[in-house]
Order: structure tokens, then sequence, then C-alpha cells
């Protein structure tokens, strides 16, 4: 299944986790957060959130700015 | 803590809170945010790509000053609604510099997003010190929101102007009650030393700093300013007059 990634296309088995996404896409151990469908998923709730084909995901951290 | 800044029930011992963008390195962050004397620091949230963070968050924890995401680039109340979520997870704060500009040529905030983004964090229970325009009428309305401090613009980000309406300034603080912090358009020490004459409760900077030529030694110029006017502040200021007044009586010589 297809999934948005910041903005990239992935290519995921079905039954993928989120999860399993963010630890393929190599998202950092700390510092992070992340939205799927502009909706924030915490930490604890990642490997039981299960995800759809065509889904967004946004991971953010902190840089200089502002 | 002699005179200490109170945002929130929370006291910091400085009245600068640096903000992060435009340093070379981080190690010329680190020696202007320490030179600053700042307790508090703004970092804002972009996308995380290969490869992990920038390494700011190490830093301010490193040299234990407290961090202040914001919402920097977000141009809707929905994008910094958001943004704030994130960075609560990510950094564990509830705190958040709240930032919704209208576009890039002026880097204005967007006075209707800014306030439907207020209104629904502090809704959600974040302590929100919203970035606004230098409009009296607005700043009131983001305080009767629930915003913990209102920050008004001195002139646009990174413009260097100072505050081209001081009088807006001396309005927004004679009626508020919750901390003004002076936030953009500072170009150099006597700018803040205005902004504190005018009786905000501290300065925003980051680009002033971060731009120039010696970044430390800006920072312990800003530092200096904001106590120096903050004690005029204090002092209460002479009157202004038309024509000369003399400090001493009459003349040497009888006339």
């Amino acid at each position: 299944m297809n999934i948005t990634i910041n903005g990239k296309p992935h290519e995921f088995a079905e039954g993928a986790t989120l999860a399993d996404a963010l630890e393929q896409f190599g998202a950092p151990d700390r510092g992070v957060a992340v939205a799927v469908d502009g909706t924030v998923v915490s930490r604890g709730s990642w490997r039981a959130t299960p995800l759809e084909s065509g889904s967004v995901i946004e991971v953010l951290t902190a840089v200089q700015g502002g | 803590m002699d005179d200490p800044l109170v945002i929130a029930g929370r006291e910091f011992g400085s009245r600068v809170i640096m903000g992060t963008g435009g340093a070379a390195n981080l190690s010329a962050l680190e020696r202007a945010l320490l030179a600053s004397g700042t307790e508090l620091t703004t970092v804002a949230m972009r996308r995380a790509d290969l490869g992990g963070g920038s390494g700011v968050l190490e830093l301010l924890n490193r040299i234990g000053i407290e961090v202040l995401p914001n919402t920097a680039g977000c141009r809707t109340a929905a994008e910094a609604v958001l943004t704030a979520q994130l960075a609560r997870e990510a950094l564990g704060t509830h705190w958040v510099k709240l930032e919704v500009v209208a576009d890039e040529d002026t880097l204005l905030p967007d006075p209707v997003e800014l306030l439907d983004a207020a209104e629904q964090l502090v809704d959600q229970g974040f302590v929100v010190l919203a970035y606004t325009n230098d409009d009296p009428v607005l700043a009131l309305r983001l305080e009767e929101t629930g915003c913990a401090a209102v920050m008004p613009l001195g002139s646009p980000i990174g413009t260097g102007l100072g505050i081209r309406n001081p009088h807006n300034i001396e309005m927004i603080v004679s009626r508020a009650s919750v901390p003004v912090v002076l936030d953009a358009g500072i170009g150099t020490a006597s700018d803040a030393a205005l902004a504190m004459e005018l009786g905000c409760d501290a300065v925003l900077l980051a680009t002033a700093v971060t731009r120039a030529q010696d970044p430390a030694r800006m920072a312990a110029a800003m530092r200096a300013a904001c106590e120096g006017g903050r004690l005029a502040s204090q002092a209460g200021r002479i009157p202004r007059r038309f024509w000369a007044q003399a400090s001493s009586p009459g003349r040497p010589m009888e006339q």
C-alpha cells in the first residue's frame, strides 16, 4: 500500500502498522512527533495503529528557527 | 529571584527570550545564548528527515535553557494547532509561541487565523504566547481568549527596523494584565532598551543577534539594554518639555 511520509510516497506491505512505517522510514528514536491524516498519534500508540493505503504521515522535530 | 519575569506562574530571571533562527552554526548559537543570559528560547518545528534532528534541542538541554516551541511558518489556524500539538508530543511542553503569518513578504500575523488558533489552543490546555500585530484591540482580544502573554511586533520579522509605532506598544502595555513581550523587528540594543522603557515585560529576538557580525557581543548588548530599559521604566522618566529648563537656579552674577 502507498503511504505518504513527509510529502514523499512510500510503499509498505499490507497490514503494516505506523511503527513499521516509521522504522522503515528511519525516523529518529527521540524528539519527534507524528501525525496521521492530521491527527497526532502518541508514541505509545504507534504499534497499535494500522495504516490504510493513502494515509498521509507527518514526522516533525525541533529545528533552529523562529 | 530579584524582579523576575512571570509568565503563567513561571518565574524567569532574564527578560531576554531568544530565538534560534539565523545562527551560522550551533557553537555560535551557544555562545550567543549564554551571553544573552536567556532562560527561555524558541525553536521551530519542521519535518524530520533521515539522519535525525538538528541538535538544537540537545544544546538547549545541555546549557539548561527552557525550550519554547513555536509555530513559525504556519499560515492557518488548523496548521498552527496541529504544529503545537506535535510540538507538545515531541518536546513534552504545553507552552507554545503561537505564530500564524499571512504572507511571505510581510510575515505579519493574520489576525483572524491567529485569534482562532489561540482560542483552540487555550481550550486544549496550552500556555499560549501569541505573536501579534502592534494592534491594541487585537492584543486585548488575545488576552481575553486566555493567552498567557501577548507579543506585539516592533516591525516585521527580520527587518531590524526597530519599534515603528511606540505609541501602540504603550497602549498595549497600559491595558494588558498579562506580560507584554516585544517580539520581532529589534535591530540593535537601543531598540530593546526602548521596548523595556515603553513598559514591555521582556523582548524576544533572534536575527538581531544571530546575524550580527559578533553575535555573542550583540547578545551581551541586548542583555544590558534590557536591564537598563527595565530600570529606567521602573525609575519613571522626566516629562518631555518644549523649552529648556535650567538645572541650576539664576546666573552667577547679579544683573
